[in-house]
């Protein structure tokens, strides 16, 4: 008898609970902002400073790829979508864009390589399999490992608008994220890939491109070729918990934040 | 009152049974209206037979993933059914029965590892061994089969050991008492009487191994192209549906689905095969 009395305190107990935290999310106003999982560590963060200095608004961060952000901001699930690519498919046209960061995209290869510099010929060749060998470019008697992302990803496709012309080699290696094509640079001596710049660590090296490495400088001053704009998308005009969202990342803090997590500021 | 209650319960029972198959059906109908259209828009030819894949070019040939697929659990099963095996003998008439106990529930721990651990073992310890000693990207077919042959290993072993142990002590008597030895006893009458139950355990590997996603995109390289050897990179159908559903949309889209589809043809293929192949061992 005393169990069932046990259990019957507990249900209520977790009714209650439910019932609180569902009453939560519902204080004051809430957005949902979706899309590029490259920005979005930086969008969380920056949700979290906003959430800090304004209490009773929610903004919650979903990734998801960039292709999601323009579908959800297309569809209303979200109200902000994020995307990180230099073209806009067709899709989007009717979307309303801000800018509110840059980033950019680094060659990077494993730290044993000799290779330090590569222009965008170069790279063009190597990802269309025409170069095969490090020797080509100036390194060792080394076949080289093509690194390369799902057809889809807004890193790759960004990479390839800006390069031009690629045809991917059938040989490439295909990781699905960032993170997983650096470690699989940093663990194969012979491989090349490509990922944000606020990700490059200590275990690869980055490659200059035309003799120019991917610092913030070069960037903004546009001599470093390989840059895509962090899109904001939304429906209509972004109104109420969204504008003021989109104007504090625009703001002097929201940028800093930015640039002191390693992406580029647009101001 | 009673009765009415015992027939209220088990319809209720009756109706979540066959939710369960209701939801396998759900299932299937849903991935075949999404597949199946696309498929005969370009041609089962062109979407079977060709290699060349690229959806955002409007090239979708998935033959290389159907290889990659292919190749992979070959080399699973390769990898799981000798260590498989020859454990399962080991352990099932040779081991104590104490120390049974103790080591065949490790082995079934085995089985609950998440898919990603192995995936990552795989990345970080495997990958650059196969490069170093034997040359290669690594991340390679002989890679993904030697972590799938370990994944499948608790499955096999232990639907194996059941089988030998289900076999009566009587067939054993008899061999012996007609002066075999051993080990021919358990090759000729043994392992005989246990074989419908081994087998099912080798088909239940292998749907593990042809399906698993997550370990298999982390060793596998994922290239879409034909592997020319087990040290080339290559894409098995599940890498390429999770590989690229989180961006695809439209005819992309479509063809993932329709990637699925030929996955699920493959498995149900696999599964009547084995079907057919118990019931034919059970007549004899």
């Amino acid at each position: 008898m005393k169990t069932k009395v046990m259990i019957r305190c507990l249900f209520f107990l977790l009714c209650v609970a439910l019932a609180v935290t569902f009453g939560c999310g519902r204080g004051g106003s809430t957005i949902t902002v979706a899309g590029s999982t490259a920005f979005q560590p930086f969008a969380e963060k920056l949700a979290d400073l906003y959430m800090a200095a304004n209490p009773g608004s929610t903004i919650t961060i979903q990734g998801g790829g960039s292709a999601v952000g323009i579908q959800s901001a297309l569809s209303g699930a979200a109200n902000i979508g994020m995307a990180d690519l230099v073209i806009l498919p067709k899709d989007a046209q009717s979307l309303k864009t801000v800018i509110v960061a840059r980033d950019g995209i680094v060659m990077i290869v494993n730290p044993k390589n000799p290779v330090k510099n590569l222009t965008l010929d170069q790279i063009r060749n190597i990802y269309n399999g025409k170069i095969k060998n490090w020797k080509e470019v100036g390194g060792s008697d080394q076949a080289v490992t093509v690194v390369s992302r799902e057809e889809g990803s807004g890193t790759r496709s960004s990479f390839e608008a800006i390069i031009k012309n690629i045809t991917l080699t059938k040989e490439a290696i295909i990781q699905d994220s960032n993170g997983t094509v650096r470690e699989t640079v940093a663990n194969d001596h012979n491989s090349i890939g490509y990922i944000s710049h606020g990700l490059v660590n200590n275990k690869i090296s980055a490659l200059m491109l035309n003799g120019i490495a991917c610092t913030n400088d070069d960037i903004n001053k546009g001599l470093y070729p390989l840059v895509r704009p962090v899109y904001f998308l939304t429906r209509e005009e972004p109104q109420g918990l969204s504008k003021s969202f989109i104007d504090f990342i625009l703001s002097e803090q929201g940028q800093k934040t930015i640039l002191t997590n390693g992406l580029i500021p647009v101001k | 009152m009673k009765i009415f209650s015992e027939m209220a319960i088990r319809r209720v029972l009756t109706g979540i049974a066959f939710s369960a198959i209701a939801m396998l059906i759900l299932i299937i109908l849903f991935i075949l209206k999404e597949g199946l259209p696309f498929i005969f828009q370009i041609g089962p030819g062109n979407f079977l037979l060709s290699s060349d894949w690229s959806p955002l070019n409007g090239k979708f040939g998935i033959f290389a993933m159907i290889v990659g697929s292919l190749w992979v659990t070959a080399g699973a099963l390769f990898i799981g059914l000798p260590l498989g095996l020859a454990g399962a003998i080991f352990l099932a008439e040779f081991l104590p029965r104490w120390a049974m106990r103790i080591i065949k529930p490790t082995i079934e721990l085995l089985a609950g590892i998440p898919s990603v651990v192995y995936g990552f073992i795989g990345v970080m310890v495997l990958a650059p061994i196969i490069r170093d000693s034997l040359g290669g990207p690594g991340l390679s077919i002989m890679a993904a089969s030697i972590i799938l042959g370990v994944m499948i290993l608790p499955t096999i072993l232990s639907i194996s050991i059941d089988s030998i142990k289900a076999v009566p002590n009587s067939y054993r008597e008899g061999s012996f008492a007609l002066g075999a030895t051993h080990w021919q006893t358990i090759h000729m009458a043994v392992l005989p009487a246990a074989k419908s139950g081994i087998i099912a355990g080798i088909i239940l590997g292998l749907g593990r191994a042809i399906g698993e996603t997550m370990a298999v995109i982390m060793v596998v390289g994922n290239a879409a192209k034909i592997p020319a050897s087990v040290l080339d990179s290559a894409r098995p159908l599940t890498a390429n549906i999770a590989l690229e559903m989180g961006y695809a949309t439209g005819m992309h889209r479509q063809a993932l689905f329709a990637t699925g589809v030929v996955l699920l043809i493959i498995i149900m293929m696999l599964n009547f095969a084995a079907n057919t192949a118990i019931k034919n061992m059970v007549k004899k």
